[in-house]
């Protein structure tokens, strides 16, 4: 077996996880953890007849040998802690938290690279959003020079951490952006919108690139965007790369899939999506050995 | 009421650089910070449009980088204050550690006026570090005065000394603006400042009643100097100060020379009030957008009135400009 899940953390993060991997074929939720039994995360887990527990990563530990893959859906700090328990027994973990103690990883640009790696960190939603986007522009140029992101999200779907974080977010997305283009500099930027109805995720990325070969650009674009599609459809390109001189512009609209969180959070949806694809691919990779499995099995 | 004391903080080379696409020389910075400081301005704002670190390709890229114009207003600044502005998700708190390195007095952490909440770490990063720390309320027109209550209590409860009100969309005219600061000033027991656009013609109107209502410091710029149809036009809010008998550090005269001075070295064009602005602020979009619409809606071919109209649709806050690209080139393409 490697297909089995567990889940840290009861918030709306870990409440999406669950929704999610409970409607993946490849998948077997066994665990959702927490640590109120009375927080709302824990009763809707219990309704949907999933085993729970108060204890948090105490009965994980208890129970280590019954699942193969976790996702942590609580804070860095508490990731920092439970990393312990999970890298102690070798076990497999998507890290949802800004804590960044594993690999990077966009799953449509490196996820093969990271079959052997224990700890998958995804870096950020806008990271999640940009970084297609940003590694198709790197393949149809000689050089990016400069990559610049900015997104807009709602107010409603922004919760306490994210606003804490601001400045984590934007390290974070800038030093993955340099990381997977190569570029010298790189600049992120996040925009809460409150408006009511709430906007949906939107993120434009800027670049200023030698060289670059514009029929293979569209084709690159076209083609990772249909390839994040596969784990987020509702991700669409809403802005065609404008090309001038050196100066490339274009931007994605992300619609989440309305599983558990409403439509308008695309940004929570396409880090809660990667984390599900990498479970996926993770558990095809376990079970077939040491034979390489393609990114679009991993996918499907 | 009369005879308290107002103080006066300069934006013109903060908002101003907005007026010239964030293109402000070292030249200009050096010699208007020594200007407003002989002139005895209180505060002198300076950075890009957007503050700290927005120098980019979605706001502009600033012809100086921060940290250049910071030193420079620095050296020139011996007893005015030196202020900047800084926005949460758009600068980092490296931005923040430079400007304390560089003597910077005093920190204004803005954000919507709706989401307050993303300035509590910075005000707690920089109280902790004894600075003077404002909490800024941008686009205030968008909140009821109980909204921006609760918004500034919450700046005030994380270490702000003071509350800006920020008329980003130059929309508010003088009622509002009495509703709005007497609500803070009565309830929260600290300084309130007020920051106006003039889109409809009412900065220096809506500065007086600010005061009036209870604001201490008022923002203001030469010429009125800034985004889209310009802030309150510092010379004549001190005029007009000085008639109604308030105390300020600052004197009519001493701004005359200043004045002088950025006509004919900083101010391109001395702002007025356009059909554009007046379209920007009939429909509450911030102010600063009115040449980027012009100029997006001449490169895509379409009506700069209807994109304002689909802009507003889409409850734009500050800085979307990229947002203003897509719509237009949805526009373009004759997308509904």
């Amino acid at each position: 077996m490697s297909n089995r899940v567990a889940i840290i953390g009861t918030g709306s993060i870990g409440m999406d996880l669950m929704c999610k991997t409970i409607s993946s074929k490849g998948l077997d939720l066994r665990f959702v953890v927490g640590r109120r039994s009375d927080s709302p995360g824990m009763k809707e887990a219990m309704l949907r007849g999933v085993a729970t527990s108060s204890e948090g990563i105490s009965y994980l530990e208890d129970n280590i040998e019954e699942f193969d893959i976790v996702f942590d859906a609580t804070s860095a700090n508490s990731h920092v802690e439970h990393d312990r328990v999970f890298s102690k027994h070798n076990k497999f973990v998507v890290d949802l938290t800004p804590a960044k103690i594993g690999e990077l990883c966009v799953p449509v640009i490196n996820m093969e690279s990271l079959k052997d790696s224990r700890n998958i960190n995804l870096i950020t939603c806008g990271g999640q959003a940009s970084l297609p986007l940003a590694y198709a522009l790197k393949n149809s140029c000689e050089k990016v020079m400069y990559v610049e992101v900015i997104s807009s999200i709602s107010s409603d779907s922004a919760g306490i951490a994210t606003r804490e974080n601001l400045n984590e977010y934007v390290e974070t997305t800038e030093f993955a952006l340099k990381k997977f283009t190569d570029a010298e500099a790189s600049k992120a930027i996040l925009n809460i919108n409150p408006a009511v109805p709430q906007v949906c995720m939107q993120t434009t990325l800027y670049a200023r690139c030698e060289k670059v070969d514009i029929e293979r650009l569209e084709n690159n674009v076209n083609n990772v965007v249909k390839k994040v599609k596969e784990y987020v459809p509702g991700y669409n390109l809403v802005l065609e790369p404008l090309v001038d001189s050196g100066s490339v512009t274009l931007a994605v609209q992300v619609y989440g899939s309305g599983d558990y969180l409403p439509e308008y959070s695309g940004n929570l949806d396409i880090i809660n999506s990667a984390a599900i694809a990498v479970a996926k691919f993770k558990s095809k990779v376990s079970a077939f050995g040491s034979r390489a499995v393609t990114i679009e099995e991993g996918l499907v | 009421m009369k005879h308290k004391h107002i103080s006066l903080s300069d934006c013109s080379l903060r908002d101003g650089n907005h007026a010239v696409k964030h293109q402000l020389n070292v030249e200009q910075i050096a010699n208007y910070c020594k200007g407003a400081d002989r002139a005895g301005l209180d505060i002198v704002e300076v950075g890009h449009g957007y503050g700290l670190g927005a120098s980019s390709s979605a706001f502009g890229v600033a012809k100086v980088d921060d940290e250049t114009m910071l030193s420079v207003a620095r050296e020139n600044c011996k007893t005015s204050k030196l202020g900047i502005h800084f926005v949460p998700g758009v600068g980092k708190h490296s931005d923040l550690d430079m400007a304390i390195e560089i003597g910077v007095d005093v920190f204004r952490i803005a954000s919507h006026c709706t989401e307050s909440n993303i300035t509590y770490r910075p005000i707690q990063y920089l109280k902790a570090k004894g600075k003077m720390v404002y909490g800024v309320l941008i686009m205030s027109h968008m909140a009821d005065a109980e909204r921006l209550l609760k918004e500034a209590s919450g700046m005030k409860a994380a270490g702000a000394d003071g509350i800006v009100l920020m008329d980003s969309a130059g929309y508010s005219t003088p009622d509002v603006v009495s509703e709005k600061v007497s609500v803070l000033h009565e309830n929260l027991g600290i300084t309130i400042a007020y920051h106006a656009h003039n889109n409809l013609g009412l900065a220096v109107a809506n500065s007086i009643a600010a005061v009036e209502s209870g604001a201490e410091i008022i923002d203001a710029t030469i010429k009125g100097f800034g985004a889209g149809s310009g802030n309150t036009q510092l010379e004549a809010v001190v005029a007009v100060f000085e008639r109604y008998g308030y105390e300020m550090n600052v004197k009519f005269k001493d701004l005359v020379n200043l004045s002088l001075y950025a006509e004919s070295n900083i101010i391109s064009s001395v702002p007025d009030i356009k059909a554009i602005n007046i379209m920007t602020g009939m429909h509450g979009l911030f102010t600063g957008y009115g040449t980027y619409v012009q100029k997006v809606s001449s490169d895509f071919g379409v009506d700069i009135f209807d994109l304002c109209e689909r802009l507003a649709s889409r409850k734009l806050v500050a800085s979307q400009e990229d947002i203003i690209l897509e719509e237009a080139s949805k526009m373009a393409k004759g997308v509904v």
